[in-house]
């Protein structure tokens, strides 16, 4: 008797008890599973390092604490501009070229920052072919001008603009198809503007969405290493390297890591404190396509412009760049080892894609089901290794696998006189593991909204059908919610295809990917070879880019 | 998806992957902080020869010795192979290689670029030296990596990032040579004369100072090597722009000798094809791995024996600093520090 | 008749905040039941809790005798053969109409299921539904359908939660009626949650008077407005004014309306103070009558005015009129008591004398 008495009722809702051992514990041990390498490398964070800790505070601290915060204000603003604007565009405006424009203005998104980064390099630094192209034409020498120095942090934030603005675009523009034109109209009849009808009702209502999509896009720039690291900008996490390897200080590149998560933490705040403003969601079950207002006069090359401007910055010079140095090196680039590099890096990025998914639907669907705070909590560490720098996640996810094989190997050493080696370490399990920590946040967002939008009395009803939970999460949402589903998996397929650090670090022996040989090529500053790889990840992620954006033209209220 | 068709699923997908790996009889490992098309040639090269295969894993020197930690003693690599003689005395440290005792490696290679244990040996010299505009600097005018310090280089120095390993090297073994005090002040000074905050490759330095942005930069040679004999006209022309100046030669300074730094490889305490791997390393200091890298990448030989290539024949010979290298491995850690003090970005 | 549904001492609370308190009844198979109360009152978390999706803090529930609910455990919903229909249909927008309906009958061989699926939407009336989406359907019409696929698996209970409450209100009633008629011809037992009377008296054969979490009444609809058990209940059901009266022997009470018969709560002395309940339809208008009140507020009812009336003493009262009786406000009218048998309950709080 005592042990039913103590039993709670959860505080939110109280959904569905009796299952609770399965699906709880199973949500929390995925969780701690996917948070092992972060805590692997916390676990650093007691190692006394306050010798190497006054020194940084002495000397570079500071430059990481503004640059990471500068930089993180700049690509905010800069995604928000570019991805608010062009969502609203596209989605109220008619205009020649809107259907191509609706999904191009993805195309940014299947371009690595470090890509992008070197590209415009290539083009825009001193030695470049514009600048030499306007000495030449000028007769000007160098101090004679003033050009803009790509390679700076103004550079850095314009690079990672452009290419993460998609994220607040793709979300953002998914929320105001959603948003029911009965509302926009009524505002439109008590006389407000296009203009006051988008900042007083459809970007309030659109606010969850947006501030979802800048959450992945400042975690993505938290976490980038690339791009900060060639343009010698020093950040939290060029800093934590330096700290780890050039210091040989894991303790204090942990504790640099612990500030950096903290960073983080106010992010995931914000998002979650947006999300619970969100309740308003559909008052209306009345949806007609948006009747979208034509542009006409001044306000023609203005909208044009608006949708252009980060096409061509973040796409098409890029790409034609890459595309130029690819056809001057391709022949010696291209074979069949190059199709290797090709297959080994859609391989992965459809694995991990899959696993990403399905723990991420897993985890969603038990925080659904059993909505209490520990599960809340699991399900929003197991997203935290979103903002974590792939080296980090890497180094965390070697140490405690290769800790795993040695003690059993050990073991069955010592009883059986048999060793087992390394079962885990150095195998492609290790590398999508670690493609998991760093990518389930992406997965699992998009799953929860999705779910989000299916009334709980969907649960209900089919459960009172005579349908378990999990019957009811393949019969009832995973139908519902389709198109988040594929939005899952394209999101992380694309970010995997483009992951760097640690592909590098846990690959197999004799196993390389677009991205390595990219890498490798570029950071020999072997620009020109690189371009074919770089190339081959832009179109590889295309193709994905573009089904993306159809699952959102195609979907409908009512759909998930 | 219920739970149990997801294990259903996935399992099977993981046991693949797990057996995914090297499995050919006669192999050997190597971890490799070269890149793979600066290896792969002679890596193949020797699996000819042999009928060894090799399976390689490339990436960065650190990231390499932390796998090489973790995994312990059931690492499955064989040898461990940098590009920079810091990395390899910290893997000795690190309890992750083992000696090799070779009469012939012993032999082939000059006791200064190997360990005297035969915890690793120099498979290639990689010098730092200065390079100079030649239509705007005279050599007369340069004499030592001290000297850069003088206010007369103000906004005249492009160097790349104190991030950098051959910095950080550099740096080591000055702090070697005059201790770390007189090093830091020499650092103030040399940052203070930098033309740009520092940025992108030794590559970048060069076409910098090509374009009119600085005078002088310090590079390794082998990047001014490889872009002498570029197919793109824009390297070409901005290598040939500048010259290589050799640093505290006899008669300058204390003439110890430019800073040189090897690539070089060790066997890993956890080595399961030992007799394998010394065969490739005996195979990367034979006289057509050593002419490889030589006419290849434009790095010198650590044989003398052997012939270098007509761009490094044209710089003309130099002395290099005979400085232990395991001192680099040593005060690396301090460089650091010491860059960051002294405001190096 | 046995009893189906049994419902004993059962306490749901949220965070130690209970919201149903000692609730017990029980049902007979084939009848229709309704929970009403204003909304908050706990009816609703009652449901569910007989549906299985809330977790009893004491007490017990039984179906045909057996326990499927006691503290701290439930018989999972999918177990228990109970239907529901949701106040907001939850009709599954990746299925059509058949789909919808066939969801539940998965036991069912192919043949079975669509004759079962042509059957139910002949009973509701919309035949050629078939493959129709939910979305393309009227509200009226995903009701019908939601109703369809509740009783489709033949339940052995059908839950209602405020299945009427996004209709018309014009509606409310006639669907509550074809509702109730499809369930009596398919035989099933079904519980109904509302804070709607009429529709409550519409549909139901028993009701409960559920007020902040406790169980007021469980009554007919008709001694739940004649026969009310507590004040609670007399307000809440139908319309009506409570006035004040005074005990004269054991049959009449004074008021100002005048010496009214009635039966004096237990315990009431000659002297003692009772609230007596007035009905619209106990007060008359007579022209004839001496007993003057003026008109505050009327609103035509088409066959009838509904007038609210100030005595005297500042006490409002309500009154049926035809509809040929149209007084202006402020004017004076003249009523008339037509009572037989007067509600009265004993003063809460009696003035300490």
């Amino acid at each position: 008797m005592n042990s039913t008495t103590t039993q709670t009722v959860p505080a939110t809702s109280s959904r569905q008890h009796w299952l609770s051992s399965g699906w709880r514990a199973g949500v929390l041990l995925v969780a701690l599973i996917v948070a092992l390498p972060v805590l692997t490398v916390f676990s650093f964070v007691f190692e006394p390092a306050g010798e190497v800790w006054r020194h940084l505070a002495a000397t570079v601290l500071q430059d990481y604490v503004v640059n990471s915060l500068l930089l993180m204000l700049g690509v905010g603003a800069g995604t928000l501009l570019l991805g608010v604007s062009t969502a609203w565009v596209t989605t109220t405006c008619e205009f020649p070229g809107r259907r191509v424009f609706e999904w191009a203005l993805l195309l940014p998104m299947a371009i690595p920052a470090y890509i992008i980064a070197y590209t415009y390099t290539g083009l825009l630094d001193f030695a470049g072919p514009v600048q030499t192209g306007l000495r030449e034409l000028t007769g000007w020498g160098y101090g004679d001008y003033w050009f803009p120095q790509i390679r700076s942090l103004g550079g850095a934030v314009v690079m990672l603009s452009l290419v993460l603005y998609p994220y607040v675009y793709l979300l953002t523009r998914a929320a105001f198809l959603e948003q029911s034109v009965c509302v926009l109209e009524v505002s439109r009849t008590l006389g407000a503007s296009p203009w006051r009808t988008f900042s007083r009702v459809a970007l309030p209502l659109a606010r969850p969405a947006v501030i979802t999509g800048l959450s992945l896009a400042l975690m993505e720039t938290l976490a980038d290493y690339g791009t900060v690291q060639y343009f010698g900008v020093d950040t939290f996490t060029t800093g934590i390297f330096r700290t780890w390897f050039g210091l040989g200080d894991p303790g204090a590149a942990a504790q640099l890591s612990a500030l950096l998560m903290s960073f983080v933490f106010v992010l995931i705040l914000l998002e979650r404190w947006s999300r619970r403003q969100a309740r308003y969601h559909h008052t209306t079950s009345r949806y007609r396509s948006l009747p979208r207002h034509r542009l006409r006069g001044w306000q023609l090359p203005v909208g044009v412009l608006v949708c252009l401007v980060p096409l061509l910055f973040g796409f098409l010079v890029p790409a034609g760049q890459l595309l130029a140095w690819a056809l001057r090196t391709a022949p010696e680039m291209l074979g069949v080892e190059f199709l290797q590099l090709t297959w080994h890096s859609l391989i992965l990025a459809g694995s991990a894609a899959l696993i990403a998914l399905l723990l991420g639907l897993f985890m969603a669907y038990g925080k659904r089901l059993h909505g209490n705070w520990l599960v809340q909590g699991a399900v929003r560490i197991a997203g935290m290794g979103y903002a974590v720098p792939g080296t980090v996640i890497a180094v965390g996810v070697m140490i405690p696998f290769a800790a795993f094989d040695n003690t059993l190997d050990g073991w069955m050493r010592a009883q059986f006189g048999v060793s087992t080696g390394l079962l885990l370490s150095g195998t492609l399990a290790a590398l999508l593991f670690a493609y998991t920590v760093r990518f389930l946040a992406v997965s699992l967002q998009t799953v929860e909204a999705g779910l989000g939008k299916i009334r709980l009395s969907m649960d209900d009803a089919a459960r009172s059908m005579g349908y378990r939970p999990g019957e009811v999460l393949r019969r009832v949402h995973m139908p519902i919610m389709r198109g988040s589903l594929l939005t899952a998996v394209l999101l992380v397929f694309v970010d995997v295809l483009k992951e760097l650090p640690a592909t590098l670090i846990l690959r197999p022996f004799n196993f390389n990917t677009l991205a390595v040989r990219a890498y490798e090529l570029a950071s020999d500053e072997r620009l020109a070879d690189a371009a074919s790889a770089s190339l081959a990840i832009v179109l590889a992620g295309i193709i994905p880019v573009i089904l993306l954006s159809r699952s959102i033209a195609h979907s409908r209220p009512g759909h998930a | 998806m219920s739970v149990m068709s997801l294990s259903r699923w996935i399992l099977p997908f993981l046991s693949v992957l797990l057996l995914a790996g090297p499995a050919a009889a006669a192999e050997v490992n190597l971890y490799s902080a070269r890149q793979e098309n600066l290896i792969k040639p002679l890596l193949d090269r020797f699996t000819e020869q042999t009928g060894i295969e090799v399976n390689l894993v490339t990436g960065k020197a650190d990231a390499l010795l932390q796998r090489l930690r973790s995994e312990g003693r059931n690492s499955p690599a064989d040898l461990l192979l940098t590009t920079d003689a810091g990395r390899l005395h910290r893997a000795r440290e690190a309890g992750v290689l083992a000696p090799v005792e070779s009469g012939t490696l012993s032999e082939r290679i000059p006791a200064r670029y190997r360990d005297p244990e035969g915890y690793w040996f120099g498979l290639s010299v990689r010098a730092r030296p200065i390079v100079y505009v030649t239509d705007r600097v005279k050599p007369a005018e340069l004499s030592t990596y001290e000297a850069l310090a003088d206010p007369k280089w103000k906004g005249r120095v492009c160097i790349r990032s104190s991030s950098n390993i051959y910095n950080q090297s550099l740096v080591a073994s000055m702090i070697a040579h005059h201790g770390v005090e007189a090093t830091e002040a020499w650092a103030r000074d040399f940052v203070a004369n930098f033309a740009r905050p520092p940025i992108g490759g030794d590559r970048d330095q060069v076409l910098a100072a090509a374009a009119g942005q600085c005078d002088i930069a310090v590079v390794n040679t082998y990047y001014l090597g490889v872009m002498l004999n570029e197919d793109d006209p824009e390297q070409r022309e901005a290598a040939g722009r500048v010259a290589v100046f050799w640093p505290n030669q006899e008669g300058s300074g204390d003439g110890r000798g430019t800073h040189v730094n090897v690539s070089g490889i060790g066997l890993t305490a956890a080595a399961g094809n030992r007799d394998n791997a010394v065969r490739l390393m005996e195979f990367l200091t034979s006289d057509e791995s050593q002419a490889w890298y030589a006419q290849v990448n434009h790095e010198y030989p650590v044989r003398d024996s052997v012939p270098v290539s007509d761009t490094l024949a044209a710089w003309g010979e130099f002395k290099a600093d005979d400085l232990d290298l395991h001192l680099l491995g040593k005060y690396n850690a301090e460089a650091v520090r010491l860059m960051d003090r002294a405001g190096w970005k | 008749m046995p009893e189906l549904l049994e419902v004993e001492n059962c306490v749901l609370a949220y965070d130690d905040i209970p919201v149903v308190k000692q609730v017990s009844f029980a049902l007979e198979t084939g009848s229709i039941g309704c929970l009403l109360g204003p909304s908050g009152c706990g009816k609703t978390t009652l449901l569910r809790a007989i549906a299985g999706f809330e977790l009893l803090r004491s007490g017990e529930i039984r179906l045909r005798g057996q326990v499927v609910s006691h503290s701290g455990w439930a018989l999972p919903p999918e177990q228990r053969r109970v239907g529901m229909v949701f106040q907001d249909f939850a009709l599954f927008p990746h299925l059509t109409v058949a789909g919808n309906i066939a969801f539940g009958l998965r036991h069912l061989s192919e043949r079975e299921r669509r004759t079962r699926v042509r059957e139910l939407l002949e009973l509701v009336g919309m035949p050629g539904y078939a493959s129709v989406y939910p979305h393309q359907l009227s509200g009226g019409q995903q009701q019908r359908i939601a109703v369809a696929r509740a009783i489709a698996p033949r339940p052995e209970l059908l839950l209602l939660d405020e299945p009427f409450s996004s209709m018309d209100a014009e509606l409310r009633e006639q669907l509550a009626r074809e509702v109730r008629a499809i369930l009596k011809q398919e035989a099933i037992t079904a519980i109904l949650v509302t804070h709607d009377q009429y529709e409550a008296f519409a549909m139901a054969d028993e009701i409960g008077v559920i007020n902040q979490g406790r169980l007021m009444q469980w009554d007919s609809g008709y001694n739940l407005y004649h026969r009310p058990a507590n004040r609670f209940v007399a307000d809440f059901i139908g319309q009506g004014a409570i006035i004040t009266g005074e005990v004269l022997n054991d049959q009449h009470v004074n008021s100002e309306l005048g010496i009214i018969p009635g039966r004096i709560p237990e315990g009431c002395v000659p002297g003692c103070k009772v609230d007596l309940l007035v009905r619209p339809d106990d007060i008359q208008h007579d022209d004839e009558s001496e007993l003057q009140a003026r008109v505050v507020e009327k609103a035509f009812r088409g066959a009838e005015f509904l007038y609210t009336l100030e005595l005297h003493s500042g006490t409002r009262v309500l009154c049926f009129a035809p509809s040929h009786h149209d007084h202006a406000i402020g004017e004076s009218i003249g009523i008339r008591m037509e009572i037989d048998h007067l509600v009265m309950f004993r003063q809460e709080r009696q003035t300490a004398s």
